[in-house]
């Protein structure tokens, strides 16, 4: 066990935990954050996508104590309202089917439209390929993606 | 409009009775968070009254809807309330919608399966709509002293027309909820709906994108310790021994004990398949810390009945093929003579493999177990039987044992079967804590209850001239045969006959969305059209002479199919696909299937980039009936179009020594985004028919729709799913 210390959504967050507990079961257990999902533990779903200072990262695979002072965005701290460019273009292509994916589409998605404003829909594609979706809605994430990008243009 | 008979649906109404003052009918905490508009929001009311089960109206004229039914993601959760409110007539904006728990004294049929949900609820949610509004008016109608015919309702307000005198739904809801129940009530005519008809974003949409606790494995409560199972690494093994010791130092670990899901004596439910009732159960602090004393215990598991492999079930699969039923399923005009006589004689056979259901949110289930009740909370598809085993399993009555719902992430059929939630009851019950269990991926995928490899040998016999002569089918699955054998082209065909084989297996098996059909589309629908280019046809007049024949002249009996519908969609999606009008370099294979009482017919585009093929477009003609959300059916159609490419092109669940060779997303490939089609166009066919299913039928035809298209772009058909290990082109 040992004391980490977290820059979550902006705000400091103390835990007790073994060090190799990766940040996912931090989030879900130990903060009772569980917007940020668990689909497969070994990096392959996308569904715990969390930015680390700015890039999306699995939270699965990485350690808490690898985290240090960087700062953690998660779904939850994403927008105060609920309202990020991405998050409108989910509600506005009505992307959801059961959720559970979307959580980490949205992660993934606002992260890659931060460095690249203007994308082509090739690498929309390579930007999402790593967020699987049981419920199939890969069409509507691929225009969502390019709907939040014109309303962040 | 309509007049139906409410006693029919009395039973399932509350007592009618006025909420008390204050109204603390539900927890007030969600409802400014959960509205649709959040800077508009919904005030709260000061009272509720409840009118019925399915609704409530707050004395400002907000109407809560209860949705009865499990919501998987198939959006019933916004749908089933559209219907209600239709009914009531009131403004869509002032409703709230709220998840129902498992309650049938209130409520028929709360289970997620069969794309039966609006289909077998359709009356009873316009019931009570209607009902509720009649109540309504009755009320106003008291209060102004003028007879109920003279009044008329408009989104939540009911209005006299000759003394300009008009009051809200919230001012007489109390007044109306004394009222006797009426005998009988009329129903809209579908031409006069307002709501149903247009689209509504999901209910749960906002919640969705920003994270909050949706989902059975959210679930946290007071005092709630986190469980994990360990099942036998291979069908046919079971529990022998296991050293709790080993673990029960390590941090966070409390308790380590073996429990038995299938106790002798005591009654299953249909819904209770599962090949591993005796487990090891781990119960402790945390996800993380529970999951390392997973991987850190010890158990012996014993062989009780022989391994299986996906080698032997090929071969024991292939034998049936080559073997008679003893008895046929059907049979029709002579089809021995008929095969002898003709000209032309084409076989195929078609194979697929099993396949994992893979919800994205694994199984879980949360428990609290006392000495005198037992709370449940989690998802499943069929509440009502998991608390008939739970209460049995428990030593409970039923009324002892509670069940509420949570959104789930995925369903496809593999949530109707409450093996996990069986599993967290005994668990709190023996641990003393309440427990929410958490399976891991891998315990998700190597559990068992798939799809079942599937084998089905085809015949047509042509004539001289090529006409279709005669027809055979003869189907083998594990654990039962995959053909319907009174469905296309049974009734088109003079002589047809359907055979059935079963082939037995320790491993276990379940439905999988759309059962049977998601195999059986993509086999005869490839054959025929194999069938069609023998006989130099294009593939959907071909396909439009057999529905022809089955209309004019039906062969046989309960042919399970209305050849009209059929056609109507095939023709739907030629015109709008602009069929017969080919593009360089892209590849076009057509398919239509029925199931779940819907029709569906398919074109996909598909382009070949090396060996890698891009699905351009898919067009998609529907006949579900009315169509209650439009924009989110299309939503379900295209996750089904998605799902069933997935599918047929990459997944299989295979068998070594009885243990499943892919046990996460690492050796399990499911279709990721950029194998998905950049566009997928959906059409449905206007036609005031009562509502039927959606949330499977789309899936099954694309798998043929797409193998044709392959066969046009690779010049190889392909026999055996998963398609990228079968067709040589394909990387
Ligand atoms: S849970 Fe982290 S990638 Fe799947
Ligand atoms: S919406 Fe269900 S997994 Fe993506």
């Amino acid at each position: 066990m040992a004391s980490f210390t977290l820059q979550i959504n902006g705000k400091p967050q103390t835990v007790e935990v073994a060090p190799e507990t990766p940040l996912l079961w931090v989030l879900r257990d130990h903060l009772q954050m569980t917007g940020t999902k668990y689909g497969c533990g070994i990096g392959q779903c996308g569904a715990c996508t969390v930015h680390l200072n700015g890039t999306a990262m699995r939270s699965c695979s990485l350690p808490v104590s690898a985290v240090g002072d960087k700062s953690i965005t998660t779904i939850e701290g994403l927008s105060e309202k609920g309202d990020h460019p991405v998050q409108q273009a989910w509600l506005e292509h009505d992307v959801p089917q059961c959720g559970y994916c979307q959580a980490g589409q949205i992660m993934t998605a606002s992260a890659f439209l931060a460095n690249t404003p203007k994308p082509t829909d090739a690498q929309i594609e390579a930007a999402m390929n790593g967020n699987l979706c049981r419920c199939g809605t890969y069409t509507r994430v691929k225009a969502a993606v390019k709907t939040a990008s014109a309303k962040m243009g | 409009m309509s007049t139906i008979k409410t006693a029919v649906n009395r039973r399932s109404f509350l007592k009618v009775s006025a909420a008390a003052g204050g109204g603390m009918l539900l927890g007030f905490g969600w409802l400014s968070s959960c509205a649709r508009e959040p800077e508009t929001g919904l005030e709260i009311p000061e009272s509720w009254t409840d009118i019925n089960a399915f609704l409530k109206i707050g004395d400002n004229g907000v109407v809560t809807i209860m949705s009865p039914n499990p919501e998987i993601g198939q959006n019933v959760k916004t749908s089933m309330p559209m219907i209600v409110a239709e009914e009531l007539d009131v403004d869509w904006q002032k409703v709230v919608v709220e998840q129902a728990g498992l309650d049938t004294e209130k409520f028929t049929r709360q289970v997620a399966g069969g794309s039966q949900s609006i289909r077998q609820s359709w009356k009873s949610l316009r019931t009570a709509g209607a009902t509720a509004r009649r109540m309504l008016m009755e009320a106003a109608a008291k209060e102004w002293d003028v007879p109920v015919s003279e009044l008329t309702t408009e989104q939540g307000t009911i209005h006299h027309k000759s003394s300009g005198k008009s009051i809200d739904y919230g001012a007489v809801a109390t007044a109306a909820a004394t009222l006797e129940v009426p005998e009988e009530v009329e129903l809209k005519d579908p031409k006069d709906f307002k709501i149903i008809g247009t689209s509504r974003k999901n209910v749960d949409a906002q919640e969705i994108v920003t994270g909050k606790p949706l989902f059975g494995l959210d679930v946290q409560k007071e005092g709630m310790r986190i469980a994990m199972i360990a099942h036998p690494p291979a069908f046919g093994q079971k529990l022998k021994s296991f050293n709790a010791e080993e673990v029960l130092n390590m941090p966070g670990v409390e308790q380590v004990f073996a429990i038995n899901a299938a106790p002798e004596g005591i009654e299953l439910q249909w819904s209770d398949t599962n090949a591993f009732p005796e487990l090891v159960a781990i119960v402790g602090r945390s996800t993380w810390e529970v999951m390392q004393a997973k991987k850190a215990l010890s158990v012996e598991w014993e062989t009780a009945e022989s391994p299986e492999s996906s080698v032997g079930h090929e071969a024991a699969l292939s034998e049936l093929m080559d073997k008679a039923a003893d008895e046929p399923a059907r049979r029709d005009g002579d089809p021995g003579k008929a095969f002898q006589g003709a000209a032309k004689v084409i076989e195929r056979t078609y194979a697929a493999p099993f396949l994992a259901h893979n919800t994205l949110e694994p199984m879980n289930f949360y428990a609290n177990v006392t000495a005198d009740k037992a709370e449940l909370e989690g998802p499943i598809q069929t509440p009502a039987s998991l608390r008939k085993t739970v209460a049995a399993l428990l030593g409970m009555e039923e009324a002892q044992v509670s069940i509420m719902l949570t959104r789930m992430g995925g369903g496809f059929g593999r949530r109707l079967y409450g093996n996990f939630g069986s599993e967290a009851a005994l668990i709190s019950q023996k641990a003393g804590v309440p427990v929410k269990l958490v399976y891991t991926r891998e315990d998700d995928m190597t559990q068992g209850t798939y799809r079942p490899a599937y084998k089905v040998k085809y015949r047509a016999a042509l004539d001289a001239d090529n006409n279709l002569l005669a027809f055979h089918v003869r189907g083998a699955g594990v654990h039962g045969s995959p053909v319907f054998e009174n469905r296309f082209p049974a009734g088109a065909v003079a002589h047809y006959l359907a055979e059935h084989h079963d082939l037995g297996s320790n491993i276990s098996t379940g439905a999988w969305r759309a059962p049977r059909s998601n195999f059986m589309a993509y086999a005869e629908q490839a054959f025929i059209d194999e069938i069609a280019e023998v006989t130099g046809q294009d593939p959907i007049d071909f396909r439009l002479q057999l529905f022809e024949k089955a209309q004019q002249s039906p062969v046989g009996e309960n042919n399970d199919y209305d050849a009209a519908r059929y056609a109507g969609v095939l023709k739907l999606v030629k015109e709008k696909a602009g069929w017969g009008k080919p593009t360089p370099g892209l590849h076009r294979g057509v398919s239509a299937y029925y199931c779940h009482n819907s029709y569906v017919a398919q074109v996909v585009d598909v382009e070949m980039q090396g060996s890698t093929p891009r699905i351009k477009k898919v067009w998609c003609a529907v006949d579900c009936g009315i169509v209650v959300n439009p924009d989110a059916a299309r939503n379900q159609i295209e996750g089904g179009i998605v799902d069933g490419i997935g599918h047929a092109m990459y997944s299989a669940i295979t068998f070594k020594n009885g243990s499943p060779e892919q046990q996460n997303f690492d050796r399990y490939r499911l279709i990721r985004n950029s194998e998905a089609p950049l566009e997928i166009e959906t059409f449905f066919v206007d036609n005031g028919i009562d509502p039927t299913g959606l949330g499977e039928p789309s899936l099954p035809p694309i798998q043929s729709a797409l193998a044709n298209a392959l066969y046009r772009a690779t010049g190889q058909r392909i026999y055996r799913q998963p398609f990228v290990s079968e067709n040589e082109v394909l990387g």
